[in-house]
């Protein structure tokens, strides 16, 4: 069920994101999400991509730092309140989220989000208990 | 232990200083008789060649700069006439006009035997292969090193600087045994073969001869590491000689200067008295059988103390410590005295980090400010912010802490700041203060 994600370390310089979204590009790989923080010096570049293993190596051959993280997506109902049910049950089971991004699916009433957690295995038992839509990670990398 | 002349390297105390005393008196002799900038300044503080009479006479003399050298650029102070000399090499001139240093055949001569002591100290011999990856021309770290590997009858591979993927095939193909050139360049080599995915353990390499620049103890253990040798310090300036005016032996706790060569003194650079043994100071240095470009009392600006303890190598000849820092290149930055020496040893105490940083000075209105760029690298690097600014946090207080200073960390990409393959460029200082 973990969905592998690719972040890049990129310094607040103009063209940087043109760069790693070029070289992905030249290599095949279809990005699926985005997500990136920032600082006024340097940025993490957190990317899910279809072939998170490739994209790890050509950016690492292009230069880049590039680290790979375990995180989970999750299809919550798009609808008030639909996010905080997956929230609330990784809350009660004291589950620190580190960060999360939601991202554009190609399906019409669920909205797609990716949570970075620290026990990631736990986090998924808990959501399945409370019926939260997990996602595998071949869902993820064909979307 | 390898001595390439334990004569010289073993001497007892006693006689080492009566060869010095005789070969000092001889060659303020030749100097005061061939030089009007020596006879000038002896004359100036009324002394003449008689007067030198015992080593203590030494602290007599005036001492000789590098603004001297310029001052009398090019040949100036050579002390034989040009048809004796067969050699000329120059200084880069970053700071102003070159110095041109000269050499007669007979310091072609002594070049080679202390540099062969540097490479036999290093375990270099016969049967070595030796790749002398210094620039070759007018600086003197290539063939300096080169005479001394011919001494010593080891083959050697004059390949000079740069093009370091062809230095790394021809190390594996040619069974490079020791390497000569900066520890800056000797990292940079490390890291090429990693990204040509060649293993350490592929190479014959056994020991590496580095100087050139300042570089710290754990450069030395990083390059050790990674290129499974053991790497050994080796000390000179041009207007000395060149490199072979200090060397480690085995022990690497210390370089051991020729002091059948050369003479060297420690003072304290604002007063000009001498200092102790085991003092911190300024090293100066007189050379005591050189021809073309005789030196006395010669400030080389580097930070070093002197210890003359028999070493557990068996030599008698007196070490210096590793130099840490230059007087000209130290920053002062908000009234703080900075070597970029220290903030590497900061660096790498924090752990991980590879040396590859750069020093950026400025003015900024009337207040200095610093920014340390450290490069990223697969291991530091984190996908939360958090950690990474942590990151910065931990190199700031530790800077802050060691030198009372508080600094700008701007964490960059990797291989973003520049590799150079002669000596590194560390500090970038955009302030005009002159």
């Amino acid at each position: 069920m973990l969905v592998k994600q690719i972040s890049v370390f990129l310094e607040n310089k103009s063209g940087r994101l043109a760069e790693v979204t070029g070289i992905l590009g030249d290599n095949n790989i279809d990005i699926s999400a985005l997500s990136i923080a920032d600082t006024t010096d340097f940025g993490i570049l957190r990317l899910i991509v279809n072939k998170p293993e490739d994209a790890e190596r050509v950016l690492k051959d292009n230069g880049f730092t590039v680290s790979c993280t375990n995180v989970i997506a999750i299809a919550v109902v798009d609808k008030p309140g639909g996010l905080s049910a997956a929230l609330k049950a990784l809350d009660k089971a004291a589950i620190g989220i580190e960060y999360m991004y939601a991202f554009v699916g190609k399906t019409t009433n669920e909205a797609l989000v990716i949570l970075r957690v620290e026990e990631p295995d736990k986090a998924i038992t808990e959501l399945n208990k409370n019926d939260i839509r997990v996602l595998t990670a071949e869902t993820v990398y064909g979307l | 232990m390898n001595y390439w002349n334990p004569t010289c390297e073993c001497m007892s105390r006693d006689e080492m200083t009566k060869l010095q005393l005789e070969r000092l008196i001889n060659t303020v002799k030749r100097v005061y008789h061939n030089v009007p900038f020596y006879r000038n300044k002896m004359q100036q503080v009324g002394l003449v060649p008689e007067d030198i009479k015992s080593m203590e006479d030494l602290s007599k003399l005036p001492f000789t700069t590098k603004q001297d050298l310029r001052d009398n650029y090019p040949y100036g102070l050579f002390a034989t006439p040009m048809s004796e000399i067969v050699r000329l090499h120059a200084s880069s001139g970053t700071t102003g006009k070159p110095t041109v240093v000269g050499y007669t055949r007979n310091d072609i001569t002594t070049w080679s035997e202390v540099m062969a002591r540097t490479l036999a100290a290093a375990g270099a011999d016969k049967q070595s292969f030796i790749q002398i990856a210094y620039g070759y021309g007018l600086f003197t770290g290539g063939l300096g090193v080169h005479y001394g590997a011919e001494r010593i009858g080891a083959s050697v591979i004059p390949i000079s600087g740069g093009n370091t993927k062809k230095q790394v095939q021809i190390m594996k193909d040619f069974g490079t045994t020791v390497l000569a050139c900066t520890p800056s360049y000797a990292l940079y080599l490390a890291e090429t073969l990693e990204e040509m995915g060649i293993n350490k353990d592929e190479l014959k390499l056994k020991s590496g001869v580095f100087g050139a620049e300042p570089w710290t103890e754990n450069m030395r253990k990083e390059i050790e590491n990674k290129l499974g040798i053991m790497a050994m310090d080796i000390y000179g300036l041009s207007e000395v000689i060149g490199p072979g005016v200090a060397y480690e032996c085995k022990c690497q706790n210390g370089l051991h200067i020729p002091e059948d060569h050369f003479i060297p003194e420690i003072i304290n650079p604002e007063t000009g008295e001498i200092l102790q043994e085991g003092k911190s100071g300024e090293l100066v240095l007189t050379t005591i059988t050189k021809e073309g470009l005789p030196l006395i009392r010669y400030r080389t600006r580097d930070v070093s103390s002197l210890n003359y303890k028999k070493c557990d190598c068996g030599r008698t000849l007196v070490k210096m410590t590793k130099p840490c820092g230059r007087t000209d290149d130290m920053l002062i930055i908000r009234g703080v005295n900075v070597f970029p020496s220290q903030i590497e040893s900061v660096l790498l105490e924090i752990g991980d980090t590879a040396p590859h940083y750069l020093l950026i000075v400025d003015r900024i209105g009337t207040l200095d400010v610093l920014e340390i760029q450290v490069e990223m690298s697969d291991r530091l690097f984190s996908d939360e912010v958090k950690r990474l600014e942590d990151l910065e946090k931990k190199i700031k207080n530790a800077i802050e802490s060691t030198l009372g200073l508080s600094a700008k960390i701007r964490l960059v990409e990797p291989k973003t700041i520049e590799r150079s393959e002669g000596k590194a460029k560390r500090v970038i200082d955009k302030r005009n203060l002159k």
